[in-house]
């Protein structure tokens, strides 16, 4: 039971749910931040301050403190909404507490950096004839993305660690797991989790690297 | 008939008075040049012409359609408008081109989109593509930039975006093409190139507008001129009229100031 191989292979497979809850966190929540930076820059007011006040509340609060709102809320306030029971509701309930807040924070990046180009660039694809949709996507949409690279990567970097936190509602992710081996008096798995990290957070940073060169051929 | 008539406009910014009683015409083929010192409202009366501003009164009419008139909102309505803005062509004191496009990409760029509208585009993409491919690649060899092609902006002298900027323009085939300052963000020796392109465009009668600070040049290229002074318009006439002989005094005052410099 304490071979170092079979330690290492269920830190592994523990890890897997780390790396499920990225994945799925980035993919919806990178969209979602965007809708949510529209609904921030509403010109109709009271959409803008509800849209203004929820990220308020979701980067005002710990994260911790909303996957445990989030899995326990519906029970203990008796709505007719539960997540599925075991494993499974856990997880998803975990993964949908992590796509509001990094969507909030998305949002906001989203939003300086929308708000960041050049009046003029609009007013060129105005005259040329272009639809707002088509300015948006066609032009504007690119050197925003450009502009928010670093501080989305940031996010991103941080997301990997936040995974940790689903342990709160019982996610058996890695650092669970050596928790596990802790209170059995073997410390050196919990020392090992931080390998998984460090490698994972290299590979990203070399993406993000690599995303940046990519997007280096023109200036904005 | 004139191609463009502008009767009455004015626009006000909260209380300040930026354009009052703004009245000319254009025939085709004219250029006509609008100068004054800063601040004395003519870049936002091109930016009226071109619906970047909303005037407060007065209204616009192109080949003798109404396309704005501030007491009659069904000629505001945001589609047309789109279409609308196609009668003209505006050219930015600083380019604003797109900077992660080429420059054959900036110029084929809102002529793809458009075409994208086009029933038959589904059936004859290709040849369609090619059109606008060849098109903006002769414009570009109109201003001198066949060599630039597959350049980025970032890559090319400000002189050189300019002139990207005016085969922009020009790929609409607007009626009238406006220029805001067309030459201001430029060095003097950037200058005389833009200056070359604009004439030439004057000399084959494409219809203008140019808002410029070089008078030499707004004397020489121009068939008529408005001097503007505080949102309205002191004095307009031919060029020989306007500055060789003003009648305003506020007109002899700035043109005294620009030839000491």
């Amino acid at each position: 039971m304490n071979d170092i191989p079979v330690i290492i292979s269920r830190l592994t497979e523990s890890f897997l749910l780390n790396c499920r809850l990225f994945a799925l966190t980035l993919i919806f929540s990178l969209p979602l931040g965007l809708v949510i930076a529209f609904g921030s820059m509403s010109r109709f007011y009271p959409i803008r301050w509800l849209v203004r006040g929820f990220v308020w509340v979701i980067r005002g609060t710990p994260l911790m403190l909303q996957l445990i709102v989030i899995y326990f809320g519906p029970g203990l306030l008796s709505l007719a909404f539960s997540w599925p029971s075991g494993t499974n509701g856990r997880f998803i309930a975990a993964t949908v507490a992590f796509i509001i807040n990094y969507a909030c924070y998305f949002s906001e990046i989203f939003r300086g950096g929308i708000e960041s180009i050049p009046q003029g660039q609009y007013e060129a694809g105005q005259v040329l004839g272009m639809t707002k949709k088509q300015i948006f996507f066609n032009v504007i949409l690119l050197q925003v993305i450009k502009r928010i690279l670093p501080p989305v990567g940031n996010e991103v970097i941080t997301l990997v660690k936040d995974t940790a936190l689903a342990r709160i509602i019982s996610n058996k992710e890695i650092i669970m797991m050596a928790g596990e081996y802790t209170n059995k008096g073997l410390i050196w798995p919990l020392f090992a989790t931080g390998i998984y990290f460090l490698v994972f957070v290299g590979a990203l940073t070399l993406l993000l690297g690599w995303l940046e060169k990519k997007l280096g051929y023109f200036r904005t | 008939m004139p191609i463009l008539e502008v009767r009455d406009i004015e626009k006000n910014f909260g209380t300040l008075k930026v354009l009052e009683n703004i009245s000319f015409s254009l025939e085709k083929g004219e250029t006509l040049a609008i100068i004054g010192s800063s601040g004395s409202g003519k870049t936002t009366l091109l930016r009226c012409l071109n619906f970047l501003e909303k005037p407060d009164k007065g209204s616009i009419i192109v080949n003798d359609e109404v396309i704005f008139d501030a007491m009659d909102p069904t000629t505001q309505r945001e589609s047309e408008v789109r279409k609308k803005r196609l009668h003209f062509g505006l050219v930015f004191q600083n380019f604003n081109l797109f900077p992660q496009y080429t420059v054959l990409k900036n110029v084929t760029l809102a002529l793809e989109l458009l075409a994208k509208e086009r029933p038959d585009y589904k059936q004859n993409k290709k040849v369609i593509l090619e059109e606008i491919q060849e098109k903006a690649k002769y414009l570009l060899s109109q201003v001198g930039l066949s060599d630039k092609l597959d350049y980025y902006p970032h890559m090319i002298s400000g002189g050189q975006q300019q002139r990207v900027a005016i085969a922009r323009a020009l790929a609409l085939e607007p009626d009238i093409l406006c220029f805001d300052e067309p030459t201001s963000a430029l060095d003097p020796e950037l200058t005389g190139e833009v200056l070359k392109v604009i004439r030439g465009l004057a000399e084959r009668n494409t219809t203008m507008i140019i808002v410029t600070h070089e008078m030499d040049f707004a004397r020489d290229v121009s068939d008529r001129v408005i001097f503007m002074d505080d949102g309205v318009i002191v004095e307009q006439g031919p060029p020989e009229e306007v500055f060789g002989n003003p009648k305003e005094e506020r007109t002899k005052q700035f043109l005294t100031r620009y030839n000491q410099k």
